[in-house]
């Protein structure tokens, strides 16, 4: 029972999660993509689901909509289970897949009636869903324009309305902003990021900025496992015993260097002076946590260098997958 | 109902492409330009439909595999398979709608050679039950070529390939039954390959006898192929 004033987090998390998926693997002959993943989606949450190119996300997905079929292991999407049930499953999904593909010959009108009655929708449904798609997406324009005439982005916003179509539980967005340009690319974030306010989405992406705006939490895949799964700022801070360091200080940059060994951080790079003068030195630093943060001030004061800027940095995913891909050349 | 509305799609998406104008305009064209320019109906000086039927296998050889060549390699090349897989339909209704999708094309064509029999009857008085039953057996011929050219389809991501490989076995099911004339085939063997081709059983309903066997042959060969083409697409999951 929950309390009275419980909040909607709590609330999300007192349903069942919309998506279980338990010991999923997946092999291409001999290849195992897949090695053993579990995660959960609850209600309303956006997870972003990352890795590098070759992690496995794109196969999980697919398993996820009844593309492809597991090797073992269980997915659940809104209480049934895939493999048993695999067309009541694709009912709760709106999917956009990797590439979007589409028919470009057809209108993008007749694709999205084609698209709706093949979601059961029938007689007048059919064309509410279809206007409330097109109106959620702004596809008015091109609404009677061949797909193959419209540009990269209407495609993408097509690609999304059929996905929306049937009001699904979950929506599933591999790589959606995949050959847009930086405008559209802002365009379908935000439009993402309304549809996140509805709904249950899993959203896949390398390009790791995009992960950062839209998800509030994040599934980690590296060689078909699962290397991390929180929330993201969980993810970037959860190595604490080295944290990133922006230093700015008043002397030459062979003194900011002797700081820095002195206060033993690591010197990653010279940064450009973040202020006007001719006297200044920055640089990224490694530290060892707050203690590492508290010696550079120590150490600096102590040689007389005025400190201009000590800002701890978050970690970007960027340094994960670094990171990822320096243990697997060791 | 699921079917139905997957066949309406195929149906109309030939006509977004120029494949499906080239094969409506073509297969009437090659059936009357052989009957009546290089065919013998005006040395025979009879009202009959008899050569115009027997051409039929030949032409399917080429025109079934065009007609069904994109159906899955085109899918499957542009990725809008994984689309049509996502959506909640059965594999069974997929292959279905696919395949009636492709013979509705092949019934409008034969609907537009129809001016043929118009014409003979024109010139002629021409028995109309043998036309029929021609018509008829070319649509039950039809529909066992395109489901071989179907199944090809969903075997390759190109269509060019679906197509050759499409017209190569068609054109073996068409020839088999001249193999089991060889002397040294021995006679099971033979049976087996005069029961197998196309032209034996097509032969026979243009004769006008509608043989119940003949029919079945039509209809097995056409299950036996969109069977074999849901079994493509399933192993595919499990690839």
């Amino acid at each position: 029972m929950l309390p009275k004033h419980a909040g909607v987090a709590e609330v999300a998390a007192a349903q069942p999660p919309v998506v279980r998926v338990a010991g999923l693997k997946k092999s291409y002959g001999k290849v195992e993509a897949l090695r053993g993943i579990d995660f959960e989606v609850n209600q309303g949450s956006v997870l972003g689901f990352l890795g590098p190119n070759g992690a496995g996300k794109t196969t999980a997905i697919k398993i996820l909509t009844g593309y492809l079929a597991a090797s073992a292991g269980r997915v659940e999407v809104c209480g049934v289970d895939v493999a048993e049930e695999p067309l009541e499953v694709k009912r709760h999904i709106g999917y956009l897949a990797e590439n979007n593909p589409l028919y470009l010959d057809m209108r993008v009108a007749d694709f999205l009636h084609f698209a709706a009655r093949a979601f059961f929708l029938t007689g007048r449904q059919v064309q509410q869903v279809v206007d409330r798609a097109v109106c959620c997406t702004g596809l008015e324009e091109v609404y009677r324009r061949p797909i193959g005439h419209c540009s990269k982005g209407f495609r993408q916003r097509v690609g999304l309305a059929q996905a929306l179509l049937h009001d699904p539980q979950l929506l599933i967005l591999d790589e959606p902003t995949n050959g847009l340009d930086p405008l559209q690319v802002v365009e379908m974030r935000a439009l993402i990021r309304e549809l996140g306010r509805q709904k249950t989405i899993i959203i896949t992406s390398h390009v790791l900025p995009e992960i950062e705006a839209l998800a509030d939490r994040v599934v980690l895949l590296h060689e078909g496992r699962k290397v991390a799964d929180g929330p993201l700022g969980g993810i970037l801070g959860q190595d604490l015993a080295h944290c990133l360091v922006r230093v700015c200080l008043r002397c030459k940059p062979e003194q900011l260097r002797t700081v820095a060994e002195e206060a033993n951080a690591v010197w990653l790079e010279e940064r450009p002076q973040p202020f006007a003068g001719d006297d200044l030195a920055a640089a990224t630093l490694e530290v060892a946590g707050a203690d590492g943060l508290s010696r550079i001030a120590t150490v600096a004061a102590q040689a007389g260098y005025p400190l201009l800027e000590l800002a701890p940095q978050t970690r970007s995913l960027e340094y994960l997958f670094q990171n990822l891909k320096q243990g697997e050349e060791k | 109902m699921r079917v139905w509305l997957l066949a309406k799609r195929e149906f109309f998406a030939t006509f977004d492409a120029p494949t499906g104008y080239v094969v409506l305009a073509l297969f009437p064209a090659l059936a009357a330009t052989l009957f009546f320019l290089t065919g013998p109906f005006f040395a025979l000086n009879e009202a009959s439909l008899r050569p115009f039927f027997a051409t039929m296998p030949w032409l399917l050889v080429l025109l079934a595999p065009a007609i069904t060549m994109s159906l899955w390699a085109e899918e499957k090349r542009s990725g809008t398979e994984e689309l049509l897989l996502t959506y909640p339909f059965h594999l069974r209704q997929l292959v279905l709608g696919k395949f009636f999708g492709a013979w509705a094309i092949l019934a409008l064509a034969l609907v537009f050679s129809l001016a043929v029999p118009f014409t003979v009857d024109a010139l002629g008085d021409l028995d109309w039950g043998p036309v029929g039953g021609g018509y008829l057996s070319v649509l039950l011929l039809g529909g066992a070529s395109l489901a071989v050219g179907l199944f090809l389809s969903s075997c390759t991501d190109n269509q060019i390939v679906a197509w050759l490989l499409g017209a190569t076995v068609l054109l073996a099911f068409n020839l088999v039954g001249l193999a089991a004339t060889a002397a040294s085939m021995p006679p099971t063997l033979g049976q087996l390959f005069l029961a197998l081709d196309f032209g034996n059983h097509f032969q026979a309903m243009t004769r006008g006898v509608i043989d119940i066997g003949n029919i079945m042959f039509y209809l097995g060969v056409t299950a036996f192929f969109l069977v074999a083409n849901g079994v493509v697409l399933e192993r595919r999951r499990w690839s």
